[in-house]
């Protein structure tokens, strides 16, 4: 019953501040085995921008879950996927996406995308102490721009640093592999089947070179989660969508399995 | 030394509650009515940015007359406590009844500690997924709650728009007739029946066959249009 600002976030660490995901700090110098998620990819095309995540998360050298989802809608037009941390992660998520629909529904109005990714950032920066103790996370953020009618890519680094990447962008930890998979597979103003397929194969690098990334499971119809958000909003692939490009990726792998060969020229 | 008047403690809430009446009845009601996929609120507010009617989460929404600062602070803690609610339990744990109850410790709390009672009163309501498990509590400025069925006017007129209402309101109405009910009951607050123009509406609904969780939605003036069945937009002004 008090006047304050619009940000759920400040509401929290005013009146329960238990609650924020950064409050809690182990203390010890030992590092905790706790799950880690791994690979997400992010490229813009035609209408708007893609996100797709491994389902794999790791605890040491174990496969701690085997479909846990990393990529989230933060609210109608923008996603965030997640690496590093599974636990502290996914309550960062929750948290953004409270703090996204409590600012819309306070101030009336939704916050500029960039507005939101500045949020994204100095959330991460709360979790810096936890990022020295070895539990970092670290997100990709993606989003419809309104303003210029096209998608936007961020990447953070754990001290909240948030740098607007052009084109694609991978983090985790394949996502070396699959960022130079998508620097040979990216075309400008792609389809959204093009980017679907350009992210799955991304997505099948990094399983393939990084043991933490987990591949497509077509035993169990365990696929990557691929989410698209244009202009209609944010929307998750159906499995049987990306179970038929899963498949497609596959059987072309099995002919050569280290994917397209790109032109040399 | 000067010796206090006596005033009596029922003067004292009288008077408190006579002049939350009047400033509630300075100003335009606001309807809410049940129908057939959801709840919806009509006011009339001339203004779009200050809004009378607005979402507190996924189902629940809040309709307000009154002075604007105080049912503004209360429609923010709403918020707040939903969330606060949602995101330490879990979405479906946030209620009607759990904010109701909160509404009326506040507006209870405030009418007898303070000199100066609010001049509100409320509507939360929440969408059910079918119209038997609708819920609709009216708040008044002295914190009671009344649990309503059908349709609730609050305002300066309510009483005159209650009676018209009794008349005219039937369960099962759709989305556009209903609009068309609410905003004739809304024109007949006084002696002679008036015309609301469409700008002069601010429509919203709780729509419970909203594919997304939230089910809130403003009604945009185009739908609006429609829903009324005026082909001119609301651009003739019709006094």
């Amino acid at each position: 019953m008090r006047p304050g600002s619009s940000s759920f976030t400040d509401f929290l660490a005013a009146h329960e501040p238990n609650l924020l995901p950064s409050s809690h700090s182990h203390g010890g110098g030992v590092p905790l085995d706790v799950p880690h998620g791994t690979t997400i990819v992010s490229l813009t095309f035609a209408d708007g921008v893609l996100m797709a995540g491994d389902r794999r998360a790791t605890m040491g050298n174990i496969i701690a879950q085997r479909d846990i989802e990393k990529v989230y809608p933060a609210d109608e037009y923008s996603a965030v996927g997640i690496a590093g941390s599974a636990g502290l992660a996914i309550e960062l998520v929750r948290l953004l996406q409270v703090e996204l629909e409590h600012y819309e529904k306070i101030e009336g109005t939704t916050l500029s995308l960039t507005g939101k990714a500045n949020r994204l950032a100095s959330m991460i920066r709360g979790n810096l102490q936890m990022a020295m103790q070895g539990l970092a996370v670290v997100p990709l953020f993606a989003g419809y721009d309104h303003e210029i009618s096209s998608g936007r890519i961020f990447s953070y680094d754990v001290t909240g640093g948030r740098y607007e990447e052009h084109s694609y962008h991978a983090v985790g930890s394949g996502g070396f592999f699959a960022r130079g998979s998508l620097k040979k597979l990216y075309r400008e103003s792609m389809s959204s089947s093009d980017a679907v397929l350009a992210s799955v194969q991304a997505l099948y690098d990094a399983a393939d070179d990084d043991s933490a990334t987990g591949g497509p499971d077509l035993m169990r119809g365990i696929y990557p989660v691929v989410a698209t958000v244009t202009a209609d909003g944010y929307r998750r692939l159906p499995d049987d969508e990306i179970g038929a490009t899963v498949q497609q990726v596959v059987a072309a792998r099995t002919e050569r399995p280290d994917g397209p060969a790109a032109p040399l020229t | 030394m000067s010796v206090p008047f006596y005033v009596s403690p029922e003067q004292i809430i009288k008077d408190k509650a006579d002049y939350a009446r009047k400033g509630i009845a300075r100003g335009r009601s606001v309807a809410v009515l049940q129908y057939t996929d959801g709840i919806l609120f009509v006011a009339e507010n001339p203004s779009r940015a200050l809004h009378k009617v607005s979402e507190i989460y996924d189902r629940i929404a809040f309709a307000a007359v009154g002075k604007y600062n105080e049912f503004e602070n209360l429609r923010v803690a709403g918020i707040r406590l939903a969330d606060l609610r949602g995101y330490s339990f879990d979405r479906r744990d946030v209620t009607v009844r759990n904010l109701a109850n909160a509404y009326a410790q506040t507006l209870g709390t405030i009418f007898t500690e303070t000199s100066k009672p609010y001049e509100v009163e409320i509507v939360v309501a929440e969408v059910g997924d079918e119209s038997s498990a609708d819920q609709m509590y009216r708040l008044t400025f002295d914190g009671s709650v009344a649990d309503e069925h059908g349709y609730v006017v609050m305002g300066g007129s309510a009483e005159n728009i209650s009676n018209y209402l009794e008349e005219q309101y039937t369960e099962g109405l759709d989305l556009a007739p209903a609009t068309r009910l609410a905003v004739s009951a809304l024109g007949h607050d006084g002696e002679e029946a008036r015309e609301i123009s469409s700008e002069q509406l601010e429509v919203a609904v709780l729509d419970r066959k909203r594919s997304q969780t939230r089910k809130f939605q403003r009604v945009t003036a185009q739908r609006l249009a429609t829903l009324l069945g005026d082909d001119t937009g609301g651009k003739g002004k019709k006094k």
